[in-house]
């Protein structure tokens, strides 16, 4: 998509409108034709929906249940917690961004999210909330680009930190009531944040088990092999939903009597075990594109095979399949959805209690349309900044 | 790797390399079949302790429910092992059905990505980004609470041209039911398909003698066709009449009726998989350089030529891997019938195991399932890919 | 190629540091012939965590579930969530409905706290896997009483707290009267249900072919029955009644003269633990005594300081020690009516008259008003 390479047409040619027109749309009869049918489909899909948006749609079971569809039934006198690491999260990503993006200008804006969602009506706590999280990221973002060799290491130990302190903030410390962070079990943790730890658990722990399950398909070990090979096709091979109901149902039984799992760690298990499979596979694509010269290289550079494997081999396989594992982060993100099949309240599940209300029945157009719109830009997103990444480091050009 | 004789006899063996891979795999499996142990005993013991014997022999016992979409007969005096037999035939049907169809419109989407036409491209690629990034469960639930069952009732039922009743209580659609004479009919396309196949060979055979290229499996069809239709003039009966959906009081009837559940499904499934095959078909069109198409038009071949003798081919290969993957998606996906009521496989075994307790049985005895339908397609599109990489020399 | 040892220790290390992470690991230490042993002691580990018995040798598994409980600090109960009047989550979050409540008075006969409970979400689907499995203490869901349940699915019924039968309801508008009329019909029912299997038994013996259009929960069920995706729909009465007062229009919707099954419903537990069941077992009766002898929360502390009638007296535990007998306290019935309230208090709460979930109370009135309610004596 660079335009060097492009030669830009005359400008006469460029500016004439009607020219562009006939040579894009309507360069042939059934160019023409095609145009036609194109233009009014989008016409009655855009009409179409947009007159629903404004007129038919009764948004307010989703203003209403907003709470609910963002956190679940997790205690409003402790959410707190949970903004608190939100602006931990926001902060350093204002830090990476003003170390790693200077010049992005849209990276900046993103940082501004926060403080446009307050202008929706969410009531005074989470708008003022939601400023002090604009706020977080811009201060972050001016002192990334102010030091920008300073705070490399911690910004990079704050993202490794990250993911202990939000469960740990999301968890509590304290068994009474009246104590520092009190406990909120997870059965009370339910709509976005539970889709949230559920994908960002299930990808953390997914990667190291997928890069073993990988150099195991590849290792000269044939039952080491055999054994990747073997849960590598089976997990593969059944839907996500009956490793869900496995991990619901069976798993209980497997453990010695006395032991409890509880569900939500259930199900990070079960989308843990099943995305590992994938990555894997993923993660062979990137280590069989090395070429052999590497190994050899490394080698006669007197290092070890893990050293090899750890210094050499893994980073450029990892850094040539970025988009690729991109692409797997977010199937996990669409994926965690299943979860509401076996009974947990994630953004699905919630939506459908939230659609059980004697006030709200029959509004399952609004209320799946606002979910979908959820995951829609959240996946989007995801994509959106793996494309500015791949750019950045320039995967794919070398 | 190998190691000369002094050497061999220096290393002490718990520094050969050799052996300690040898037993390093040795502790791992004892390690895996340890675990492996330990989960089986604990699972055994819990079973027992409630009562329950690993087993499926409740198999055989009357299943007690009723499904409402039965490829064949199947009452409540029918085994479980019926019932289960009924949701693979559904689960069969729905991938059958949602592959033909996903195929086409992801192949119509693909193209339509690549194409000058600004409009038709950007449509393409909007439709592409929206579904792409939207979660599967949720695109059915919505198809199938805001879309099927949100259509008229049947007193208001949307009639739309060629016969097609819309309604919340199912999709009519016209549908051929056979006549006496449709024995005879299926054996005259018996004979058309084994002459479509000797036409397919032969002209194969052609073209590789002369080294032109017939439009092998184009003439083969049209055999097919022509005989076909022959023996529709021919028979003195029709062999099939053409049954209507027809309202009739509180229900349809008549013509093949399509439950909301069914349509939903695969229709959720199709929209949802084509945009995925779009965007192979398009990787795999792209993947031909340009320089390809530039030499066979130099070479005098026409566009059509170009693109079957060229392109399609080489796109193809390209194409076929990861369409084997989508595939097998949107068979795996289709387990999701759960969430709209449609009873597959997956979901008739939840109903059997919610009605004996039988977790476990019924939960491996899925996957197992899946594993085979998943093993069987790869093979069969292995098979395939072998076939035109042989094209390559 | 000695990587291949550093992935075969490091895989080893992963996978054990992940079976240590769940608890404490019965250190494995690679004897794999032991197997066997390990699973023995495991099995033995809640008889030598009982309370010694003095005498009496208790069944195994006795008091295991109080232990627990009480160790834990709180009771974990299954219930629905998506049942008006019986379980479900109102608009603030919290569950309610009679099923919810009895966890209460659970809780508040075993801890003198009405609030320490963990209300769990279980599916019809998976409610029994979660008991067996001990993922729940007690099952209290609008389960159907049966015989396979009783023995096969390894729990014990509790006394039956709602007596229902099942029902079919039709659109007012649509003439259906029997269930006859339902010949070639479409009717919405819930699966993993003895609904599923009753309406299949009815509608076999009485030869109406229909169609059942079966969803996995009650909301999806009675949502496609509200599109008018069936004729009817069926389920217990009481989910019926509960049901259509939260349809869009109530007085749409008729429930057909007609019972299709007995369908008593009641808290389940474990096998193996008699003294739980006796424990969930009275705290029932105690809901039908407090109503018997008219005790209600709000005169609950009167009544304890002027009481005279000795049956009273022993129920609120100012003579003898019943709770004791239980493993509990000799207030727990108190603490179940000052806290919870007794079962015309809590059934009122949930599904009487100034309800939109009301249903009359029918056989669940006490033996002297001609209901099925009659608790043993407490003595």
């Amino acid at each position: 998509m660079s335009n060097l390479n492009t030669v830009l047409p005359p400008v006469s040619e460029r500016s004439n409108i009607l020219r562009w027109m006939r040579r894009n749309l309507f360069g042939s009869w059934y160019d023409a034709l095609l145009t036609i049918l194109g233009a009014l489909i989008a016409y009655w899909a855009v009409r179409g929906f947009l007159t629903w948006v404004f007129t038919v749609a009764e948004w307010e079971v989703v203003s209403t249940n907003m709470r609910l569809l963002m956190i679940g039934q997790y205690p409003l006198e402790h959410s707190d917690r949970l903004w608190v690491w939100l602006g931990f999260l926001v902060f350093l990503s204002g830090n990476s961004i003003g170390i790693w993006a200077r010049r992005s200008r849209f990276a900046v804006v993103l940082l501004l999210i926060p403080a446009l969602l307050a202008l929706f009506p969410f009531g005074d706590s989470p708008r003022q909330w939601l400023i002090l999280l604009c706020i977080a990221g811009l201060v972050g973002w001016g002192f990334g680009r102010a030091r920008p060799d300073v705070l490399k290491r911690s910004v990079i130990a704050g993202w490794v930190i990250s993911l202990p302190v939000i469960i740990l903030l999301t968890h509590g410390l304290s068994e009474s009531e009246s104590g520092f962070m009190p406990i909120v079990r997870t059965n009370l943790w339910g709509g976005l944040l539970l889709t949230f730890l559920l994908t960002v658990v299930g990808i953390l722990f997914s990667f190291p088990i997928g890069v073993l399950l990988a150099l195991g398909r590849r290792s000269e070990l044939p039952i080491i092999r055999w054994f990747s090979v073997g849960y590598i096709e089976i997990v593969r091979g059944v839907p996500l939903i009956t490793i869900l109901f496995m991990a619901q149902l069976m798993l209980p039984l497997f453990l010695p009597t006395g032991w409890t799992v509880d569900r939500v760690v259930r199900a990070m298990v079960g989308i843990t075990l099943f995305s590992a499979a994938y990555l894997a596979e993923n993660v062979r694509g990137g280590l069989q594109a090395i070429p052999r010269g590497q190994f050899e290289a490394a080698h006669a550079l007197g290092l070890n095979g893990f050293q090899t494997m750890t210094f050499v081999i893994l980073p450029q396989a990892l850094r040539l399949i970025i988009p690729i594992l991109v692409g797997q982060f977010i199937a996990v993100f669409k994926d965690t959805s299943l979860v509401a099949i076996v009974g947990l309240l994630d953004l699905v599940g919630i939506a459908k209690t939230v659609l059980a209300q004697p006030e709200f029945l029959g509004l399952q157009r609004e209320v799946y349309a606002f979910i979908s719109l959820i995951f829609w830009v959240l996946s989007y997103g995801m994509s959106y900044l793996s494309q500015q990444l791949e750019e950045r480091l320039g995967v794919g050009k070398r | 790797m190998s190691r000369d004789e002094q050497q061999k006899t220096t290393i002490p063996f718990w520094r050969d390399e050799r052996i300690l891979r040898f037993l390093g795999q040795i502790v791992f499996v004892l390690f895996v079949l340890f675990v492996g142990a330990l989960i089986y005993q604990n699972m055994k013991a819990g079973l027992a302790k409630q009562g329950i014997t690993l087993s499926y022999s409740f198999f055989n016992g009357v299943s007690g429910f009723d499904i409402a979409e039965t490829a064949f007969p199947y009452d409540r005096n029918s085994t479980y092992w019926q019932a289960f037999l009924v949701g693979l035939a559904n689960t069969l049907s729905v991938g059958v059905v949602g592959i033909v169809f996903a195929t086409i419109l992801g192949v119509i989407l693909g193209v339509a990505r690549l194409s000058t036409n600004f409009i038709i491209n950007r449509l393409a690629a909007f439709y592409l980004e929206l579904i792409r990034n939207l979660s599967l469960l949720v695109f059915l639930i919505f198809w199938y609470l805001g879309v099927f069952l949100k259509l008229p009732r049947v007193k208001e039922a949307i009639i739309w041209p060629g016969d097609i009743i819309l309604t919340n209580r199912g999709v009519g659609i016209p549908w051929g039911i056979p006549t006496a004479s449709f024995p005879t009919f299926r054996l005259i396309l018996i004979f058309g398909l084994i002459l479509a196949v000797i036409v397919f060979f032969a002209l194969r055979a052609y073209g590789q003698r002369t080294g032109r290229a017939p439009l092998t499996l184009l003439w083969s069809i049209l055999t097919f066709i022509l005989v076909g239709l022959l023996g529709w003039i021919i028979l003195p009966e029709k062999p099939l009449t053409l049954d209507l959906p027809l309202v009739k009081g509180l229900n349809l009837s008549g013509g093949k009726i399509l439950s909301p559940e069914f349509m939903a499904l695969t229709s959720g499934l199709v929209l949802y998989t084509a945009a995925f095959i779009g965007e192979v078909v398009r990787a795999g069109i792209q993947s031909v350089s340009k320089g390809q198409v530039e030499a066979s038009r130099a070479l005098g071949l026409n566009a059509f030529q170009t693109l079957r003798l060229v392109v399609f081919p080489q796109a193809l290969r390209v194409i076929i891997p990861p369409l084997t993957s989508q595939y097998l998606n949107l068979v795996k996906n289709s387990s999701l019938a759960i969430a709209v009521g449609y009873p597959d496989v997956f979901y008739v075994s939840n109903t059997i195991q919610n009605q004996t307790g039988r977790a476990v049985e019924m939960i491996s005895l899925v996957m197992v399932t899946y594993l085979a339908i998943s093993l069987f397609t790869s093979l069969l599109m292995n098979w395939y890919n072998q076939r035109i990489k042989l094209v390559e020399r | 190629m000695r990587k291949i040892f550093v992935v075969l220790t490091l895989f080893t290390a992963f996978v054990l540091a992940l079976a240590a992470c769940g608890g404490a690991a019965p250190a494995p230490s690679g004897e794999t012939v032991t197997v066997k042993e390990t699973v023995v002691v495991t099995v033995e580990v809640p008889v030598a965590g009982s309370p010694a018995a003095p005498a009496v040798v208790a069944p195994a598994g006795y008091g295991v579930t109080l232990e627990t409980v009480k160790a834990r600090g709180n009771l974990i109960c299954g219930v629905n969530s998506q049942v008006p009047g019986f379980g479900y989550v109102d608009a603030d979050g919290n569950f309610a409905g009679i099923d919810v409540d009895y966890c209460r008075a659970l809780a508040a006969a075993i801890f003198g706290d009405a609030s320490k409970v963990e209300f769990r979400p279980v599916t019809a689907a998976e409610r029994f896997t979660a008991l067996q499995s001990g993922e729940i203490d007690i099952l209290s869901r609008n389960t159907t009483w049966s015989l396979v349940r009783d023995t096969e699915l390894g729990g014990n019924f509790v006394h039956t707290t709602f007596y229902d039968g099942q029902g079919m309801m039709v659109p007012a508008d649509s003439g259906l009267t029997t269930l006859e009329d339902l010949e070639g019909g479409t009717i919405c029912v819930q699966t993993g249900t003895t609904t599923e299997l009753n309406l299949s038994d009815v509608m076999a013996s009485l030869g109406v072919s229909y169609t059942p259009a079966v969803f996995e929960d009650a909301d999806a069920t009675f949502a496609a029955y509200a599109e008018g995706r069936c004729d009817a729909v069926t389920t217990d009465k009481s989910g019926l009644v509960s049901r259509r007062s939260v349809l869009p229009d109530p007085s749409a919707h008729v429930i057909m003269d007609v019972t299709m099954s007995k369908e008593p419903l009641g808290p389940m537990v474990r096998h193996g633990d008699d003294q739980w069941f006796d424990i969930a077992q009275w705290t029932v009766f105690a809901m039908f005594a407090g109503e018997e002898f008219d005790i209600t929360s709000a005169n609950v502390d009167d009544v304890k300081a002027n009481a005279t009638a000795p049956e009273v007296r022993r129920l609120l535990g100012l003579e003898g020690d019943l709770g004791l007998k239980l493993g509990l306290t000799n207030d727990f019935a108190y603490n179940i009516i000052k806290l919870v309230g007794n079962y015309e208090e809590v059934y009122n709460r949930n599904l009487g008259p100034d309800t939109p979930t009301y249903i009359p109370r029918g056989l669940n009135s006490l033996y002297t008003e001609g209901g099925l309610l009659y608790a043993p004596p407490f003595r």
